[in-house]
């Protein structure tokens, strides 16, 4: 098992340091000056060319890219050209705020998802199989951020449960959860949408193998046929698709966060694209890939905690 | 008939007896004709300033009510999906051929092209599609025709895994043997004789992607990327509708519901169309 992930994390590298490669080429041909961009666009000529020294973007590519890099390596993740501040710090004080968004949309997709495809799947053809299909494709045709919207229009302006906007303070669990609260539901809904559907249909797969029918034919009891046949065999399509849809949800937490300005790492990126900041940018888009290979990677170890057939070398 | 027609047309009358599917296509053909026919349907010009009426609720001359700038909300919805659909299509179109290309060339060629085409392909995967088209818009800048190739690119990915993989295990089979030993090179192995045996899964997969695409267009729109006011689209009506949400809450809410719209009826067609390309499936 540990050798199995160390050497995931080996291949990992080669991908981490490609997607490095191709996000360092793409922020340098974006069009604008870095050093313009902090400065205003009212600035000095002289005034911009000693901040481009001071950046180090007067140096040949190879040696910016080598020395990013290697900060990198170091945990240092550059300075936004915009406030001066250092990226790690920003990222260290957005990084909750998406954790925890993130973390509750797939608990709730989980949670509500898989129960509702198992019973949709059981009860194919009847009214809680129409209703659940149709309401996970409308869930999986929403775009979150309209979803938000309208949340908030609800629960948030006409109800005045919640509140609009903010992501709370995270010394206060209360005020915390509030926050969190319709964001998360939101991101849950979508989730919720897909992970219903496939749970949906890996059961029904299952449901058609012969191993099935030869548990009814011995007269084991329907519940026992549901719970140590099927729900067993299906949970490994299931796993998987938690994983793919958890990358999925991790574009879709960006777009919530901007809605409901939550202080995250989505709102910080795309705040870093609208200004043009392009160090704070390069290292958020690489967070961001980060998610998506470690994530790959648990969904990968599920499989094992779930079927002891899997072996891991 | 040849066993290819009777393929094509078991698959057409599974579709047809879908009716979800059928559902699904005719609100996607209506929405297509609304906007063709945008300037002849909609009751007012999609720029006109009503000053007198301005945050005006739906109702009356107005049926959706208006902006801030007095401007008719359902006329700016119907020319808006102009812009939704030929970004959702054209950009699907593009990833669609590209995707395929080079998906088909690295699944039959092997060697060098399939190390260099799969590799990319792998890293490109890495990046949540809603990031990897924030960071092209960023470097494109904003516009149609670059929404459309970002987009596109975003998606080609997607359509050269299910081509590489199709490439990869048709190349071996007899019958690419025959027509390799009748002296048909490698392109006319591709197109007549690979190609053909994906086309019904990568024409389904278009018309699931092409739901994302126009869900991505509007994600890009109501970020500030995407097509610039004051030409409609539904993603910048929600951008702007979102400031009055207290005062004239179905400003972003009606934009928001075509789009809801549209995207449910591809994923309904898409939907249907694997069903019937793929009976084993069980969706």
């Amino acid at each position: 098992m540990w050798a199995y992930i160390a050497r995931r994390v080996l291949v990992a590298i080669p991908t981490l340091l490609a997607v490095y490669t191709l996000v360092f080429l793409f922020v340098r041909v974006a069009p604008g000056d870095p050093a313009v961009a902090a400065l205003g666009d009212y600035a000095s000529k002289e005034a911009v060319e000693a901040l481009r020294q001071e950046m180090g973007l007067t140096d040949p590519l190879w040696v910016q890219y080598l020395r990013s890099l290697l900060g990198y390596l170091k945990g240092d993740l550059g300075r936004s050209l915009i406030n001066r501040l250092p990226v790690s710090r920003q990222v260290a004080a957005a990084l909750p705020y998406t954790l925890e968004l993130t973390f509750a949309g797939i608990l709730l997709g989980a949670l509500i998802g898989i129960p509702t495809g198992v019973l949709t799947a059981l009860r194919r053809n009847r009214l809680p199989d129409y209703l659940g299909r149709t309401l996970s494709l409308v869930g999986l045709s929403i775009p979150a951020f309209y979803l938000g919207i309208l949340l908030m229009i609800a629960f948030s302006i006409k109800l005045r449960w919640f509140p609009v906007m903010g992501g709370g303070n995270l010394s206060s669990p209360a005020d915390n959860l509030r926050h969190l609260a319709l964001p998360a539901l939101s991101l849950g809904i979508i989730m919720t949408s897909y992970v219903t559907r496939m749970t949906r249909s890996s059961v029904l797969n299952v449901l058609q193998e012969d191993y099935v029918r030869t548990a009814r034919a011995k007269g084991l009891r329907e519940r026992a046929v549901t719970y140590s046949h099927v729900l067993r065999n299906a949970l490994i399509p299931i796993a998987s698709v938690v994983g793919v849809y958890s990358v999925v949800l991790i574009g879709d937490s960006v777009m919530t966060e901007v809605v409901f300005s939550r202080p995250g790492l989505g709102k910080l990126m795309v705040g870093a694209m609208l200004q043009r900041d392009y160090i704070a940018l390069q290292s958020l888009i690489l967070i961001y890939a980060g998610f998506v290979i470690l994530i790959n990677l648990l969904t990968d170890l599920s499989y094992g905690l779930i079927d002891p057939r899997v072996r891991y070398d | 008939m040849t066993k290819g027609h009777r393929i094509r047309s078991r698959r057409v009358r599974a579709f047809l007896r879908n009716r979800t599917a059928v559902v699904g296509a005719v609100v996607a053909i209506l929405v297509a004709a609304i906007a063709v026919l945008a300037p002849v349907v909609s009751p007012h010009d999609p720029l006109e300033q009503d000053v007198y009426h301005r945050l005006a609720p739906p109702g009356g001359e107005h049926p959706l009510g208006t902006d801030d700038f007095g401007r008719d909300v359902l006329t700016r919805i119907i020319h808006g999906a102009r812009v939704s659909l030929t970004v959702g299509v054209f950009s699907v179109l593009l990833a669609m051929g590209l995707g395929t290309f080079l998906g088909l060339a690295a699944g039959y060629f092997r060697g060098g092209v399939e190390l260099v085409v799969m590799r990319v392909v792998d890293v490109l995967m890495a990046f949540p599609v809603l990031v990897m088209g924030l960071l092209v818009m960023a470097i494109l800048g904003t516009g149609l025709g670059k929404l459309i190739v970002a987009i596109g690119v975003v998606l080609a990915p997607r359509f050269a895994r299910l081509a590489y993989g199709a490439a990869v295990s048709v190349r071996e089979t007899e019958f690419v043997d025959a027509a390799r030993a009748l002296g048909a090179g490698p392109w006319r192995i591709l197109l007549r004789h690979i190609l053909p045996n994906v086309f019904g899964e990568i024409l389904v997969m278009g018309t699931l992607w092409t739901a994302t695409a126009i869900r991505i267009e509007a994600n890009l729109s109501f970020i500030g990327l995407g097509v610039s006011p004051p030409t409609p689209t539904w993603g910048n009506m929600i951008r702007e509708g979102v400031n009055w949400i207290v005062v004239a809450p179905w400003l972003p809410v009606f934009p928001g519901l075509a789009i809801l719209i549209t995207v449910l009826a591809f994923n309904m067609v898409g939907d249907g169309l694997r069903d019937a390309v793929d009976p084993r499936l069980q969706t």
